[in-house]
């Protein structure tokens, strides 16, 4: 029987937060939370098809780190990715398309669930492979300091990644050139079937390995949009002035399984009950403890939800991608010939 | 003008040539700045482009190639070097997973402009693990340009255009052509990628060489002229994008083809050239499609051994020889 892991006890403390970005963090937590709703639902009805790792129970992360970033910014996200990419503002109905198979999808239908970019909002990509967009990221930090945009980079990435050897190179590599870069390991304590810390020799997977390679370290309550908002508004001013790389470890916990139907039924019951009362959706009951009027929340949710009635149903309406695309864009010409 | 200049120094003229003309052009890799690379091919890009454009990185071969995707995809063209062509295993999941997928995967959103550059090939005695040559590998994937140069002039022609292109490309520098000399002319050089190159002319039988082969072909052909056969040499040059009309008028016109690699056996690109003259110019055929490779065996380090295995002048003579008869 596996040992129950709990959440640390909720900190009193209030930060000092501007009331519209406290606005922006519960539009972004209940936007992402009825995406993923939806995609769940949509990958039972057989619509999503593959595979689709969701982020229930995890929103404030994205939602917090987002907010915090600066237009052009970069992010690299995993392939539980879909909160990441809608946090930085890629439109719900080009989320859904991509994820349903369709032309109208953020990449055409030949990226999936797992691999949603949108390099206009500074989504540089989604990848499927445990720890590899760690090295990628630093390229994009290093690009970003050699041209002097003062572009940040951000990359999220799961606890599974931190015993990987390209999570190891990424930190090292990111010190020593001291790349503009935040790290954010969504620590959510399991890994696909298996508790983090039954196989990782440190208590903190990513924190206190970054510590060890001079990174600036900060565990946070990945529940709390407040707190995440905090601490990423720091690391990423910190980068973008040139004070070099930052891990956050945020502790959360995915409500559903790792991925599909998975009904994640291996993890004690009274841990998922903890945790589950602890959902970032919470947020909503310290706005109002907070004075603020609770028609401004309602506002925030009715548009959330006609956004993805409005998006799932233009990804179903939207047609299939022509069967030429199957043959475009191996080549920068646009094309996928290896002959003459 | 032309000069006698090595292998070695079209690495560094090369390199020199394209970071001149683009700021943009950085190169990163093990031991390439101050130490000027362990085979000494990038020696004094430190002092002419200063440490911000030739930079050293730790052991760390993922995030080598990871720095370098990452950047050209937001703006800049690297030149990344991995020391010798077998630790790519290590980083395998960048080059061909990664960079190879990601133009295709986004719908064209992300260019990646990046050259891989690594010692590849055997012939040095280093044993098993670092001689071997892996051009397969990369050609077996869908999304890489594949290059392989066999001496200096096409060497530097062929990196500028590797440079310039928009698409990943891995460059395979063969290892034991360093010390050897060819002739280059002055100013810029600019070749094409996928241009097969014929070397020699023939009408009897067409042999395909990649790299280091390709001498061996030559030397080889003077051989089967002695004999009265006449040997075309074609210098493959690029195994994506595969030159494959020069192979098949060649081959048209000579009626036999013999592919001289240096990989082992088993899926070499000569399989792929053999699968093509089959398909596409069977009917011209008078002879076995004949292939001349590494035995199917990882490569041993004591030098009677390793000539033993490496195709010599004398197994492609055979191998033509059993094609014409």
């Amino acid at each position: 029987m596996v040992q129950a892991r709990f959440p640390e006890p909720v900190s009193d403390e209030l930060l000092d937060i501007e009331d519209k970005t406290r606005l922006e963090l519960y539009r972004q937590v209940v936007r992402l939370r009825r995406f993923e709703e939806r995609a769940y639902r949509l990958f039972m009805d057989g619509l999503v098809k593959g595979t689709s790792h969701l982020s229930l129970g995890m929103e404030a992360i994205a939602a917090g780190v987002a907010t915090a970033m600066r237009e052009d910014d970069y992010t690299f996200c995993t392939y539980r990715g879909h909160a990441h990419t809608l946090a930085r503002g890629v439109p719900m109905d080009a989320v859904m398309g991509e994820l349903l198979g369709r032309q109208s999808g953020v990449c055409g239908g030949k990226g999936g669930s797992m691999h949603l970019t949108s390099v206009e909002h500074g989504v540089m990509g989604s990848y499927a492979i445990i720890g590899a967009h760690l090295v990628i990221a630093n390229g994009a930090a290093w690009s970003a300091s050699e041209r002097g945009t003062g572009q940040v980079t951000v990359a999220f990435f799961g606890d599974g990644a931190t015993n990987i050897g390209a999570f190891h190179e990424a930190l090292n590599f990111a010190k020593v050139w001291e790349l503009p870069i935040v790290f954010v390991c969504e620590n959510n304590l399991w890994m696909e079937y298996t508790p983090i810390d039954s196989v990782t020799a440190v208590e903190h997977p990513a924190a206190d390995r970054a510590s060890a390679y001079g990174l600036e370290s900060i565990i946070v309550d990945g529940n709390d949009p407040d707190a995440v908002y905090d601490v990423a508004s720091r690391a990423i001013g910190r980068a973008r002035s040139g004070g070099g790389p930052s891990m956050i470890e945020a502790k959360t916990y995915r409500h559903g399984g790792h991925s599909r139907a998975d009904p994640g039924t291996y993890r004690p019951e009274e841990e998922v009950e903890a945790w589950k009362a602890r959902d970032p959706l919470g947020y909503r009951d310290r706005l109002l403890a907070l004075g603020m009027d609770e028609a401004e929340l309602v506002a925030i949710e009715d548009e959330a939800d006609a956004d993805i009635d409005a998006a799932s149903e233009a990804a179903k309406a939207a047609p299939l991608p022509d069967l030429e695309a199957a043959y475009t864009n191996v080549w920068a010409d646009g094309g996928w010939s290896w002959r003459n | 003008m032309a000069e006698l200049i090595t292998y070695r120094d079209a690495v560094k003229r090369a390199i020199a040539q394209e970071m001149r003309r683009d700021d943009s052009v950085y190169l990163i890799g093990e031991d390439v700045g101050d130490a000027g690379g362990v085979f000494k091919a990038t020696k004094g890009l430190l002092d002419e482009f200063g440490p911000v454009r030739v930079r050293d990185t730790p052991i760390s071969e993922e995030a080598i190639l990871g720095a370098a995707m990452g950047a050209a995809m937001t703006g800049l063209r690297p030149i990344a070097e991995i020391m010798f062509s077998d630790f790519l295993a290590t980083c395998w999941d960048l080059v061909a997973v990664e960079m190879a997928k990601t133009r295709y995967m986004t719908d064209g959103q992300v260019t990646l402009p990046l050259v891989i550059r690594t010692a590849n090939g055997g012939g040095l005695r280093f044993g098993a693990q670092h001689s071997q040559a892996v051009e397969n590998w990369a050609m077996a994937v869908p999304g890489l340009k594949v290059v392989a140069p066999s001496n200096p002039h096409d060497l530097i022609g062929l990196f500028a255009a590797a440079v310039r292109d928009d698409d990943p490309v891995l460059f395979f520098e063969q290892k034991s052509l360093y010390p050897t000399k060819g002739h280059v002319e002055e100013g810029e050089i600019v070749e094409e990628l996928g241009t097969a190159k014929i070397v020699r002319s023939g009408t009897d039988v067409t042999i395909v060489a990649l790299a280091s082969m390709v001498r061996r072909a030559e030397q080889a052909a003077d051989e089967l002229a002695e004999q009265g056969i006449s040997a075309e040499v074609i210098d493959l040059r690029s195994l994506v994008p595969l030159d494959a009309t020069t192979i098949i008028e060649s081959v048209v016109k000579t009626s036999r083809l013999v592919t001289v690699e240096e990989n082992p056996r088993l899926c070499g690109w000569g399989s792929e050239v053999v699968s093509l003259v089959a398909e596409e110019a069977f009917w011209h055929l008078d002879g076995p499609l004949t292939r001349v490779t590494t035995p199917h065996i990882p490569l041993p380090s004591a030098d009677a051994l390793e000539d033993e295995v490496l195709p010599s002048v004398q197994r492609i003579v055979d191998g033509c020889v059993k094609a014409v008869s």
